[in-house]
Order: C-alpha cells, then structure tokens, then sequence
C-alpha cells in the first residue's frame, strides 16, 4: 500500500478566487448545481455536493476590538473575511464506507474514500450517514458522487487538479504525516504572531472519525465555516444499535408467543382446528 | 434561518450557537415518500405477520395462520419492490446481494428482507396450493412417502434434534410435521420455510431501526435505544391489526392481544424517546413531524384500547384495525419527516457537538 495521502487546506492564506471549484469541476467533467444567487455573500455555491466537490465559504464578520491607536480605550469595529475551501474529509474512519450496501465505495491504496460509478446503485444510505454533510445523490443520474482527491491523477503521480490550481498554496496536497508536521510548524507561527485563534480541525487521529485525510487550519470554530465542532463517525455506536434491536426483536418475538399461549379456549380446543382435514 | 449572517451567534432552541448562514451541517435523507416510510410499515407488518402465522400454527388456529402468511408474503415483497423503486438505479437492485457488509445495516437488511421475502412467499403460497383440490391431490399423491420420510430429517436439522424431531413430529397429527404429513411434500415444504421465518420475521420487523438509527441525523441517531421497540410495537400492531380485520373474530383472539400489546409498546417507546431525547428529540413534537407522530400516537392509542374490547363486534374491529394501521402508517412517515427536519435545522447537529467540546476542558480544538 502507498503512502497515505491528504489535503491540508491553510484557510488563512486562502483568497476566495474559486479556482480550486473550477479546476475540480474541469477536470472531474460535473455537471453544474444550477446557477443560484444566495445573496448572503461571495459564496454562490452553498455546500459540498454531488456536483460540488470543492466549496469555497466565505464569512463576513465584524467584531469589536481595541484598536492600539486608540487613546481613550474605546472600542472599534473591525471587519475581516474569512474564506475556506471545503473538501471530503477521506476519514479515517468513514461512515459512508461503513454503510454503503453494494461496496461501491472503498479505501483506494493512497488511504482515501471513493465511490466506484459503475457499483453505486444510488441507495441514499451515504448520504444522511455522512457526519460532514459531503456526498450527496446527484439527480437525474441516481447516484451518489463524491470527492475521490483525483484518485486517476494519483494513479499518475499527478497532485489533485483542485492543489495544482490553488494560487497561494491555501491546497497542499501530500503524504499525510508530512502535511501535519507542516500544519503544526504553521499554526504556531500564527499563534507567535498574535493570531491566537488559529487551531487545526481534523488533524487529530483521536477524534471522532479517527482523524480526516483532508484536514484544515481555521481561524474560527468550526461550525462558523459549517463544519460540525464534534463530528463522530455512526457506526461507533453500531453494536449497540443491534444489542437494543436484538432486545426489541427477542421481546416481540415473545410477546406474540404469549399472546397464543394465553389464548386459552383455542388451546383447549386447539385439536378441532388443526390443518388434518 | 436563511438570513442569518455567517459566524454570528445565532439565538438557538436551547442555546446560543453559530452556524454557516444557518445552513444544515449535514445532508438529510434522500428517501422519498410514501416509499420509505411505506416500507418500514410493510416491513414490519410482514415481520410480525411471520410470528402470528408460527405461533396460530404450532397452536392450532389455521383461519388465522392462513391471513398471517398471506399478509407476511404480501408485505415483504410489496416493501422489496418498494425499495427497488426507491433506488437511484433501480436496474442495480441486486447489487444490494453482491457483498455480505456487517458494517452496514442495509446490507444485514437486504439479506433479511431477501430471506423473509422468499420464505414467506413459500410458506403462503404452499398454504395457497394446498386449496387447490387437484394440486393439493397431486401433491398429497407424489408426496406421501416422501413427505415421510422427510419428517424426521427436516424436524432433526429444523428442531435441533431427534428429541424435539420426535415430540413435534412423532405424535401423530399433533404437531406441526405430523400434520403436515396429511398435507404432502408441498405442506412440509411450506411449513418448514414458515418456522424459518420465525427468525426472519422478528428481524424485519426491527431492522430497520437500525437502518435509520446508524446515521448522522440527530433525531435518529441518539434514538437507537427506543426506535427498535417503538417499530416492534408499531409492527405489533400493524400486524395486529391486519389479521383481526381478515380473519373471522372467533379466531382471531391472538390477534387482537398482539395488536393491543403492540400499540402499548409503540406509546410507550415513543414517549420515553421524545422525553430522553429533549432538544434533540424536538422535531418529533413539531410541524409536520410534530402532527404526524401526534396522529399516530391518538390512533394507536385509540386502535389499541378497541382492540382489547374489538372481539364483540365487527364494527369494532374494523375501527381498531383501521385505526390502528393508520396509526402504525403516520408513526413511519413521521419518524421520516423528523429525521428531515432534525437534518436541515444546524442546531441540532451543533448544539450537542458544542455542548460535548465544552464540558470536557482542554478537549476543544484550541489544544
């Protein structure tokens, strides 16, 4: 098996320029996800989807701060934009892969979640299991589709047309353990120089999905960016589920064995209504 | 929430939290209706079903084991074909048998529906057969001896045993092989995939809650310990309900305390659910969810409390089997709607998460 390999996407040097959705767009032939104005900002796009596997937030915020020019103390408001590039988290552990019925999606040599088009059946059961909200089912195709981090380019030892495209290297692509090492070097940086909001989201094996292949610095909490703050993959809880559902099948199973046996008159008289004829 | 601006906090249900725009987090379910929700209730009416027709026939009751099997069969392939529909390629349904994943529900699912489905089918179908004089001849005629022969082999790898073998089957026309006897290879046929669904049944009738409960969605997630038991109780009923109305009412006693007992279950577990769940369990009690579940829980109880009295007349067990295969119908769609609304509304996915990060100190990402 190759390495693993994984996106770390440094939101503090992103410009919002969209060539990332573009380059993901060309390269991996989508359809478009109709052209809608939000008018909430920049951000066009809305959320990841079947046909969106790169989506650009953009977060307009004001906030009161005290500004060093100011000699009586008094509060400014400062604006600042926040712009991100969402991805697929190709988790480590992935509910998608957990729940997909027919194994059309699978862990590709390079440790990454793709759903293989000529498998899918378009059962839906990814879609809601997602805890990020990514895959979706793409209308009119009845499939499901996703990021797959340009798994033919890897095959070609190409990085994913979204890295290539990115013009501040917000998109680094490369061998996992690499990325967090230079994640780490770079929020430190970042808190040196006073941005004590900098933290890393989805680096850490020990979360809830046992960390994400494609990991993020932010300058926000995470749900500001419409990441969830606590993510956990489903079928954590999955033996559980089925201890209960045992439970519930044993009871029902019993119950109607009860409700017979206190069916007394058709017991006592039970041998007149047996099938001999 | 549409017009929320990006970041800022938002004056949430229960708490304060921040969002995208106000944006869902995750997807919601792409199932539609009256698809899904339809399966769920079949799926459990046939489960059900299965259990009713084991036990009227181990203890004698053929009328009301004759109803159970038709509607066990009816409803498992009614729902597969449902599901099929349901499909973004339906062409590729039998992917769903092309791998046995443990990880996934759906797939445990498929090969429970695909068992319950074909044994259910050849269990009413047997029973059909047998009332056909000319087939039920032929098939007593060729069968005889085999049927036999068959009896001691078939009870021994049914049963677990020659012990057991020879208490249900060697005393004559007295337990469920002898009988069968009578009836020809057709009936031994027919009541050995019966007694097989007396495992498949119970399955499919809960399965499915952990189909919906193995998901991100916040109203069917954290419910994974009472919505097996509120889909027992609904399929108790729904099967309940379906035997009483088809069977003649001197026979359909067991029937009537299944259904009684299921609509108990189904109040109960769903009461404790929405009041366990608190924030995360609002969508049960609100909009359209809200008036779903609301019907149902008045049509069951309602169905429920005739059921215990329904034997007196026909006109009460129509209206409790009516009423309460309403009820277990508006339990489905609304526990599907629920899990829509519970999707698209953000603080329920964050609210908790939040709450999570917070009271364990130094677990935030700040670390």
């Amino acid at each position: 098996m190759a390495e693993r390999m994984g996106f770390f996407t440094d939101t503090s040097v992103c410009i919002g320029c969209k060539a990332c959705e573009v380059a993901c767009k060309e390269w991996n032939q989508l359809p478009d996800d109709g052209f809608v104005f939000e008018a909430t900002s920049y951000d066009n796009t809305g959320m990841l989807g079947a046909s969106t596997w790169r989506h650009v937030a953009f977060i307009e915020q004001s906030r009161p701060v005290q500004l060093p020019s100011a000699d009586d103390g008094a509060e400014d408001s400062v604006d600042r934009w926040l712009m991100a590039s969402d991805v697929c988290k190709h988790c480590t552990h992935a509910a998608c892969l957990d729940v997909c019925p027919t194994g059309a999606l699978f862990r590709t040599e390079f440790d990454t979640v793709v759903v293989q088009s000529d498998i899918c059946n378009g059962c839906g059961y990814c879609v809601p299991a997602c805890p990020y909200g990514v895959i979706d089912r793409r209308e009119g195709d009845g499939r499901a589709w996703k990021c797959t981090m340009c798994y033919d380019r890897q095959l070609g030892g190409l990085e994913p047309a979204c890295a290539k495209a990115c013009p501040t290297d917000s998109i680094q692509f490369g061998p996992l353990d690499e990325l967090r090492e230079r994640a780490e070097e770079r929020v430190a940086r970042l808190r040196a120089d006073g941005h004590e909001e900098a933290r890393l989201y989805g680096e850490s094996p020990s979360d809830g999905v046992g960390g994400a292949g494609a990991f993020f610095l932010l300058l926000d909490e995470p749900e500001v960016y419409g990441l969830p703050p606590d993510p956990v993959v489903t079928t954590r809880d999955l033996p559980a589920m089925w201890r209960w559902a045992g439970a519930a099948a044993l009871s029902l199973a019993g119950t109607v064995a009860l409700a017979f046996l206190k069916d007394g008159s058709l017991r006592r008289g039970g041998r007149h209504h047996r099938w001999g004829r | 929430m549409g017009q929320v601006k990006a970041g800022t906090a938002v004056e949430g249900r229960d708490a304060e939290f921040r969002s995208y725009y106000g944006r869902p987090v995750i997807k919601p379910p792409v199932w539609h209706e009256p698809h899904m929700p339809t399966y769920l209730y079949l799926g459990g009416m046939s489960g059900v079903s299965s259990s009713i027709a084991v036990m009227a026939r181990l203890t004698g009751n053929p009328r009301l084991a004759r109803t159970a099997r038709l509607a066990a069969a009816a409803g498992a392939s009614v729902g597969a074909a449902l599901l099929a529909a349901e499909l973004g390629r339906p062409e590729r349904f039998l992917n769903m048998l092309r791998v046995f994943k443990p990880t996934s529900p759906m797939s445990v699912g498929s090969w429970i529906l695909a068992a319950q489905s074909g044994l259910s089918a050849a269990a009413a179908s047997a029973d059909l057969a047998g009332l056909l004089p000319a087939a039920g001849g032929a098939a007593r005629l060729g069968g005889r001896r085999g049927a036999a022969r068959l009896r001691g082999g078939l009870g021994a790898a049914l049963l677990g045993g020659r012990r057991s073998a020879a208490l249900l089957g060697g005393g004559g026309d007295t337990g469920i092989l002898g009988v069968a006897e009578d009836r020809g290879f057709l009936g031994v046929a027919g009541d050995a995939a019966l007694l097989a669904t007396a495992l498949t049944g119970p399955l499919t009738a809960t399965y499915t809650a952990v189909l919906i409960a193995d998901t991100a969605v916040p109203a069917w997630h954290e419910a994974y310990r009472e919505l097996p038991f509120l889909f027992a109780g609904s399929a108790m009923a729904a099967a309940g309900a379906v035997a009483m109305l088809a069977t003649p009412r001197a026979q359909a006693g067991p029937a009537r305390a299944v259904a009684a007992v299921g609509a108990v279950v189904e109040t109960a577990a769903g009461t404790l659910m929405e009041r366990r769940l608190g924030m995360v369990g609002r969508p049960y009690r609100e909009g359209r969810a809200g008036r779903l579940m609301g019907t149902a829980r008045m049509l069951t109880a309602g169905g429920g409390l005739l059921a215990a009295v329904a034997g007196r007349s026909r006109v009460l067990t129509a209206l409790s089997g009516l009423a309460l295969t309403a009820g277990s119908l508006c339990t489905r769609f609304g526990v599907l709607e629920a899990g829509r609304a519970s999707a698209a509304d953000p603080a329920y996915t964050i609210v908790p998460q939040r709450d999570r990060l917070d009271a364990v100190p130094g677990e935030g990402l700040q670390g």
